[in-house]
């Protein structure tokens, strides 16, 4: 059937913890997001078929819609408009923890991160980064590569042309560790050279076919151009050929799509893509799980994604408290809690993941680890969104003198980011959407003017798969249905020289015609209602130390949209200040949460009688 | 099961205790590279011609493993084998060589005493006991072995004073908290085990030396092993499993806090096996989990503000109620086995099996 003919598409997510099947439908002329399904996973033992989890999310999807869904094996698709079953079924997954990587490189900071960047592309997690000089002894990294189980390698190593020897090194140490495959030993590990076209058949010999191995174009053909693309269509292609094929149930799964089962962060990566794209502009995204923090960005159209493996909000939580350090947490909150308390109520939502705060107090704690989550998710990204290293840029003379390292900073600059949109479980199940709102400008710290939204039912994934049928019909749901505009941020970078000043002056002309001028000090957030759909014309002058966009103290006339949390004047400083002080920050964080309304007010009394 | 395929050694019907040996297998050693060209001062694609030996060959440590002559024979130098293995690769490209460990035998434990039900060849066995079972929450250290000991009442915090040589191999029960001083106190004793309501996470990191992040446990180099029944924080440990606990003392008991919350749930155990004279008829009880939630189920609440309590499901309404968080959730009301009557998410309950 032609994607233009299709009225009636599902999609399915099979993630770690849960099975999410979406329907989506044309009505009358446009294609709108119908109903969801959600059940266990059912992958792991005692079920261990994936397509049991599928079938129970769909039957939740068959009897909310009234459509019937399932056929006797698999999925119905019709091949008659008339029919029962739908035109499109297709499926992303993450079950089983993902397709999960190791890469391999000669030099850490050249090869080693652009495989790292080309793995993570591909959706997958990298278990670790090998390269020949990497400063750790031969036999830990045998020793370590052996103890791995990945689905997949991807050796890069070498400039076309370059030295031999150092590649055929990693090629040695992947030979003689012998990494077995995750889904059992009975299948070659598929491994994927990208690396010094040279020492191709170097590598072949070394590995004298123990490996199912893939060559393909150098991914660092040069020092100065990275060549990811074939990359990402080699591990894509041996994920469904190798990794899906022998994970439970998947050889059943893939008979009943058509469409190639695609790994769940790259088609969440997919539609903060196609945002990007169609709108011009440069995007951060995140997806905030329970057991990892995914973080996109598209910058001037490079797209990078990066995966934290352990930041997350239950089976991850505790790291995210290691990583961060407790009293990074504390901060966040506007009441007393001692560290051991607070310890053990993370602890103890690690090991129940599934469990939901109850109170407010709970549930401040859980927005103070998302914060967390979100700043070093963040931070691990600017790390891999930089610069090709190892190129050396054309001397200026202040360079010779300055001695500007190319490629050592993140090329992500805040305040260009038009667009920040969150998913994931915390954020979509926040009790208010400013709650969301704040967390991710906290967390990412939006300069200049920036509009956030958010996943409203986790339906990226979906939408993504179903994109490379039928990208129409996905864009006009994700626009639709999928994007929660949660409102826009103005917040200059830069902080007053004196405290008494201004950071920015805003008038807004309100959709009724009316003018709204604030003038905000250093510590101040005020919220301002504009819905969604609405749009107010703003004058923005920043400090002269601070930037909206134009410049330390230049002028900004624009227009901003609205959302469900309206527009948000942040003065609390670029970098976000944070007394270290306890009873200040808590005397501010109360004030900020009044301002915006973030939690209910007879609480927020409630704490502000402790602190007083 | 074995890490990697080995050799069976019982068969199916066979008694075994908690330390027979089951099955038995060989892990291919470490392997350890050796820059050989640049010891030898030769290039590596000489490397061949030098190494006495070839690829697949063994070699014992001290071995002469290559020699280099230069200037017509007069000068000689050679190379003896600083590991003693199997040679894995002699590089010509790179130089190096690669001498991998003799494999280290590794045996399989049956770990509770009971008959083999079940083979499965190369890998392993099942072996089937009827047993008090009872499943912790968290754990740490693997699979112990020992008597079990009664040391306090279900609310009562464990205290270094409550441990002494007689506890010395026994896995000691109850109370609602253990600290990292109790717990050092244990192991300095031989205690195998401590089986208790709750640890605080500050004990738990003094305990290990280290912060947890992730819960994937059971491989920590403790001398004894902590399980957890309730939580983090202080917990009394609920009535039905500190009792039936009780019920076990002076038996011997099997042990693992091996827990595993992400991809395949594992939780830590403790199993008590009896023998079949033992016991009278076997009667096949219902599962509590596989019916589901319904009035008159025994739940323990598992998240504040009522963190702990056990209770009976009062109603299950089927629309959506607000929290105090303000979140729109599916809930229940519980009968507490205080009197109280209390909402709380349908998420954060767990049925209790008695």
């Amino acid at each position: 059937m032609k994607p233009e003919e299709m009225r009636i598409m599902l999609a399915t997510d099979c993630g770690s913890t849960t099975t999410k099947a979406r329907l989506f439908r044309k009505i009358r002329d446009e294609y709108r997001f119908v109903c969801t399904g959600e059940a266990p996973t059912t992958v792991e033992a005692p079920y261990e078929d994936v397509t049991m989890g599928v079938r129970n999310a769909v039957r939740e999807v068959e009897e909310l819609s009234g459509v019937k869904l399932l056929a006797e094996k698999g999925i119905m698709v019709r091949d008659n408009p008339e029919g029962d079953g739908v035109d499109l079924y297709a499926t992303t997954s993450s079950a089983g923890g993902g397709l999960q990587m190791m890469v391999f490189g000669v030099t850490k900071s050249i090869t080693g991160e652009s495989a790292e960047r080309a793995a993570l592309g591909g959706g997958a997690i990298v278990m670790d980064v090998v390269s020949t000089d990497d400063g750790v002894p031969l036999y830990k990294k045998v020793e370590r590569t052996r103890q791995l189980r990945p689905d997949m390698v991807l050796m890069a190593g070498g400039t076309d042309g370059g030295a031999i020897p150092p590649v055929i090194q990693a090629a040695e140490i992947l030979r003689i560790a012998e990494p077995k495959a995750r889904f059992g030993a009975a299948y070659s590990l598929p491994v994927i050279f990208a690396g010094n076209i040279e020492a191709r058949k170097h590598v072949e010999t070394t590995f004298k076919g123990m490996f199912a191995l893939r060559i393909i174009d150098n991914l660092r053909p040069s020092v100065e151009l990275e060549n990811t693309d074939p990359s990402r269509d080699a591990i894509q292609q041996l994920f469904m050929e190798h990794v899906m094929s022998h994970a439970p149930g998947y050889d059943k799964l893939m008979t009943w799509t058509e469409v190639p089962i695609m790994p769940t962060p790259m088609g969440e990566g997919m539609m903060f893509q196609t945002i990007a794209r169609l709108r011009g502009i440069n995007v951060i995204g995140v997806g905030l799980g329970g057991a990892t923090t995914n973080v996109y960005s598209v910058f001037d159209g490079k797209f990078v994604r990066t995966v934290s493996a352990n930041l997350g909000m239950s089976y991850s939580i505790c790291n995210v408290l290691r990583e961060a350090g407790m009293q990074n947490i504390i901060r966040w909150t506007p009441f007393d809690i001692d560290e051991g308390t607070l310890g053990d109520i993370l602890t103890d939502k690690m090991i129940r993941p599934t469990t939901i705060p109850q109170t407010i107090e709970e549930l401040i704690v859980e927005h103070a680890v998302a914060r967390e989550a979100l700043r070093m998710g963040l931070a691990h990204h600017k790390f891999l969104a930089r610069g090709l290293r190892g190129v050396r840029p054309p001397e200026t003379l202040d360079d010779v003198f300055e001695r500007k390292a190319m490629g050592t900073e993140s090329y992500i600059n805040m305040l260009r980011i038009s667009l920040i949109g969150g998913t994931g479980g915390l954020l979509s199940h926040a009790p208010r959407r400013v709650q969301s709102m704040i967390i991710l400008m906290d967390g990412f710290q939006p300069e200049g003017i920036t509009r956030l939204v958010q996943d409203s039912v986790f339906m990226m994934p979906h939408l993504g798969v179903l994109s490379t049928v039928h990208p129409e019909a996905a864009l006009e749901v994700f626009e639709k249905d999928c994007l929660v505009r949660l409102g826009t941020c103005i917040a200059p970078r830069g902080i007053p020289e004196k405290e008494e000043e201004d950071v920015m002056k805003v008038e807004m002309t309100m959709p009724d015609g009316s003018l709204r001028t604030e003038s905000l000090k250093i510590g101040n957030i005020i919220r301002v209602p504009l819905d969604v759909g609405e749009t107010a014309q703003v004058v923005i002058t920043p400090n002269k130390e601070c930037d909206v966009g134009e410049g330390p103290g230049q002028k900004v006339q624009t227009s901003v949209q609205g959302g469900v949390a309206g527009v948000i004047l942040d003065a609390r400083g670029r970098p976000l200040r944070t007394p270290t002080d306890r009873a200040e920050m808590k005397k501010l964080l109360l004030k900020w949460f009044r301002a915006v309304d973030m939690y209910p007010g007879e609480t927020l009394e409630r704490f502000e009688k402790v602190v007083s | 099961m074995l890490p990697i395929t080995g050799e069976v050694l019982v068969h199916e019907g066979d008694a075994v205790s908690h330390d027979t040996i089951v099955a038995r297998t060989h892990v291919p050693g470490d392997v350890n590279m050796i820059p050989l060209f640049y010891i030898l001062g030769v290039e590596p694609y000489e490397l061949p011609r030098v190494v006495l030996k070839k690829e697949g060959e063994t070699v014992q440590k001290g071995e002469l493993l290559a020699i280099t002559k230069s200037f017509f024979g007069l000068f000689r130098t050679e190379y003896r084998a600083r590991y003693g293995g199997t040679i894995e690769l002699i590089s010509d490209i790179t130089g190096m060589v690669g001498i991998r460990d003799f494999p280290v035998p590794i045996n399989l434990n049956a770990y509770i005493s009971g008959k083999v039900s079940k083979v499965i060849p190369e890998n392993g066995a099942v072996v089937q006991t009827l047993a008090s079972f009872v499943q912790g929450i968290f754990g740490v250290g693997g699979e112990r072995h020992g008597e079990i000991m009664a040391i306090a009442e279900p609310q009562v915090e464990l205290t270094p004073d409550m441990i002494d040589k007689s506890c010395a191999g026994k896995i000691l029960m109850g109370g609602s908290l253990v600290t990292a001083d109790v717990l050092k106190k244990a192991e300095a004793e031989g205690v195998k085990g401590i089986v208790t309501g709750g640890i605080r996470r500050v004990d738990l990191t003094k305990f290990l030396g280290y912060e947890m992040g992730v819960a994937i446990t059971g491989q920590e180099e403790t001398g004894l092993t902590c399980i957890i029944t309730e939580g983090f924080g202080r917990m009394t440990m609920a009535k039905h499993t500190y009792e039936l606990l009780r019920s076990c003392e002076g038996r011997l008991a099997s042990i693992n806090g091996a827990t595993q919350i992400r991809a395949g749930v594992i939780r830590p155990e403790v199993v008590v096996p009896y023998k079949e004279s033992e016991v009278g008829e076997f009667k096949e009880e219902e599962d509590a989990l596989a019916e589901g939630m319904y009035p008159g189920t025994r739940v323990r609440i598992i998240r504040q503000p009522y963190f702990g309590a056990i209770g009976t499901v009062d109603t299950l309404p089927a629309e959506l109620q607000q929290l105090e968080s303000e979140s729109w959730v599916r809930v229940m009301t519980v009968k507490l086995d205080d009197g109280r009557v209390v909402t709380v998410p349908r998420a954060n309950v767990e049925i209790m099996e008695e």
